[in-house]
């Protein structure tokens, strides 16, 4: 059975060969996945892939540090203009990446100070106002913004043979594979079990010698890196960026997918990104019905499945792991 | 010197609809220590009831006391519906807080369903270009309204608090929850009305802020969010600090856009909640909560 017998078992990433064979029939149907599906289906899980690694960051605050933040759009934005100015410097894709996602850092652990002292509702609220500052700074400035006609991003160059749509959903799928393996492991870490006191309790963490201010900054730099990643993948799938993309609406998106995908979860990040991409597709119809839903599926989670669909996934694979008892 | 009180009575009027909306999230979050972030957009809502009932040919003295009773009874039905079993299956604080986000986005996909999301003017009684001179400054009709609505508004929140029995209620409910229920208080249901009145006060402002700005779906969550502002800035859990914080804020915006700079002034509500957490995390008129293991 279902028996870990040291600490080392314990963070094994699969501990079933089972878990194994899946976990590679589902890379192996990703990676074929343009021989088979429609090609809307490739840009559906591409811009899936770039909102999973946004959502993990995000998770990786509110679900492990438990600090709130509403700010994400400002570091969206960001990540992706100072992703969008360095492509149009010549700097290669990954460079640029790697810069937005250290520039969105940095400004984390700007808004990290003020963390150090709020907590809870406070925090929400200096989060919140951070994000609208960073949208009327871009919205009002035309340097930065590059004026009315929006600032253009130079598109990727395809290799090897492939379409461009091709070619980008494998450097995406590439990199949330990259991030999940890394979160993985960073909240398997000494760093992540710090993490995970604070959200439990900050005062009692700081008695067991978790450095406070150390953690709490890191963890806002940790998630606003991830989120200048997604900020710069963002840009650089869309092409062509607008202050408009990056507003309140963005946030609360990203904090839905949260939400729905399960607090604390690094595969409900991914399964919360899949949710708040496919419901407006899905609904493309009836477009005033996607926040509805989104609202009435916080509501239903956070009464019914705190946990969100990862703890369903939980207690689906818990009951045929004990079937036929329960 | 006439410029600088031009531009202050401009601000006082704008910051006291500011200090109303405070007031409904500082009511609700002293008594329940949530954040309620769909204050806007309930008054969002009563504000488009407001609409509909005017343009269906009612007069604005029934339209106006329709909107505030379903702004109201729609925070109430929230309260019994949606916080309270969340409550019991042991919601955290967090949690609720999210709840009235999920809240806040079901009301928007409403609105926009039922009003769509163009622009619409809002045919009110009082008219902005309609203006009387005070000495060396202009009043316009509405921005005296506006005050006037904000002043009154507080007013009778404060008499409703202070000096009647269940404001004694709701006092002693949000002191100590539980001491109020061994005190035989009906806990839940004065909380059920703080909602209410909460969210009755924040459609008031929605209403005399419609004129001013286009009636659209998305229109209070500027306003929503410098009451927010209001809130942090005059203290999270007093409602005098509502209320001056509100004032302040207008005034000190409305200065900005004349003197400095048009295009950031927006932004100032944010910088001045991110210093004011800085330095003083109260506000300027409440107290802090300590906390132990």
């Amino acid at each position: 059975m279902d028996l870990v017998e040291s600490y080392r078992e314990d963070l094994r990433f699969a501990r079933k060969p089972i878990t194994w064979i899946l976990l590679g029939a589902l890379l192996v149907g990703l990676l074929a996945l343009p021989w088979y599906a429609h090609a809307s289906w490739v840009v559906r899980l591409t811009v899936i892939a770039l909102y999973a690694i946004g959502v993990m960051g995000q998770n990786i605050l509110i679900g492990y540090t438990g600090q709130i933040s509403f700010g994400q759009a400002g570091f969206l934005a960001i990540g992706a203009y100072t992703f969008g100015h360095l492509k149009l410097l010549g700097v290669p894709f990954f460079l640029a990446l790697l810069g937005a996602g250290i520039t969105a850092g940095l400004a984390g652990v700007i808004v990290g100070f003020p963390s150090i002292r709020l907590k809870g509702p406070y925090l929400a609220i200096a989060t919140l106002g951070f994000g609208i500052a960073v949208y009327q700074i871009f919205a009002n400035s035309e340097v930065l913004s590059g004026g009315r006609s929006g600032l253009p991003v130079p598109k990727l160059e395809p290799a090897f043979g492939l379409s461009r749509e091709v070619f980008v959903y494998y450097i995406y799928l590439a990199l949330l594979l990259v991030f999940t393996v890394a979160t993985y492991n960073l909240i398997s870490s000494y760093v992540g079990r710090a993490f995970v006191a604070i959200r439990d309790s900050d005062i009692a963490a700081e008695v067991m010698g978790v450095n406070l201010t150390r953690y709490k900054l890191l963890a806002f730099a940790v998630s606003s890196f991830y989120t200048g990643v997604h900020g710069g993948l963002f840009a650089q799938f869309l092409g062509h960026l607008e202050p408009q993309t990056f507003n309140v609406a963005e946030s609360l998106t990203l904090f839905v997918a949260v939400i729905v995908g399960g607090l604390a979860s690094v595969e409900g990040s991914i399964l919360g990104a899949t949710f708040v991409i496919l419901v407006p597709t899905l609904l493309s119809e009836y477009r005033w019905f996607v926040p509805v839903l989104f609202g009435l599926t916080i509501l239903v989670v956070l009464i019914f499945e705190p946990l969100g669909l990862a703890g369903r996934w939980l207690k689906t694979r818990l009951y045929f792991q004990l079937w036929p008892f329960r | 010197m006439e410029r600088f009180l031009q531009y202050a009575l401009t601000g006082l009027s704008a910051g006291s609809l500011y200090g109303l909306v405070a007031l409904g999230i500082v009511l609700i979050y002293r008594s329940t220590r949530v954040l309620n972030f769909a204050h806007g957009d309930v008054a969002t809502l009563g504000t488009f009831v407001a609409f509909a009932f005017v343009s269906q040919g009612y007069p604005f003295y029934v339209a106006f006391p329709v909107a505030l009773l379903v702004g109201g009874v729609v925070a109430i039905l929230f309260y019994f519906g949606v916080m309270l079993p969340a409550q019991r299956q042991g919601a955290n604080l967090l949690g609720q807080v999210i709840l009235t986000l999920g809240l806040a986005l079901i009301f928007q996909g409403v609105i926009v369903y039922q009003w769509g999301a163009e622009p619409d003017r809002f045919p009110f009684p009082l008219s902005e270009t309609k203006t009387w001179k005070l000495g060396p400054i202009y009043i316009s009709q509405l921005s005296l309204g506006t005050l006037g609505a904000g002043l009154v508004g507080s007013l009778l929140l404060y008499l409703l608090v202070q000096k009647t029995r269940l404001g004694l209620a709701m006092r002693a409910t949000s002191e100590n929850l539980p001491a109020a229920q061994t005190l035989g208080i009906p806990t839940r249901r004065v909380l059920g009305i703080s909602w209410g009145v909460a969210s009755a006060l924040g459609v008031v402002a929605g209403i005399f802020l419609a004129p001013a700005l286009l009636l659209d779906p998305f229109f209070m969550l500027d306003p929503f969010l410098k009451g927010f502002a209001a809130a942090v800035l005059g203290g999270l859990n007093s409602l005098p600090g509502a209320v001056v914080g509100g004032l302040v804020l207008g005034v000190a915006e409305s200065l900005t856009g004349g003197y400095l700079t048009i295009q950031f002034k927006n932004t100032l509500a944010f910088v001045i909640i991110i210093v004011v957490l800085l330095v003083r995390p109260e506000g300027l008129l409440g107290h802090e909560f300590k906390e132990r293991v």
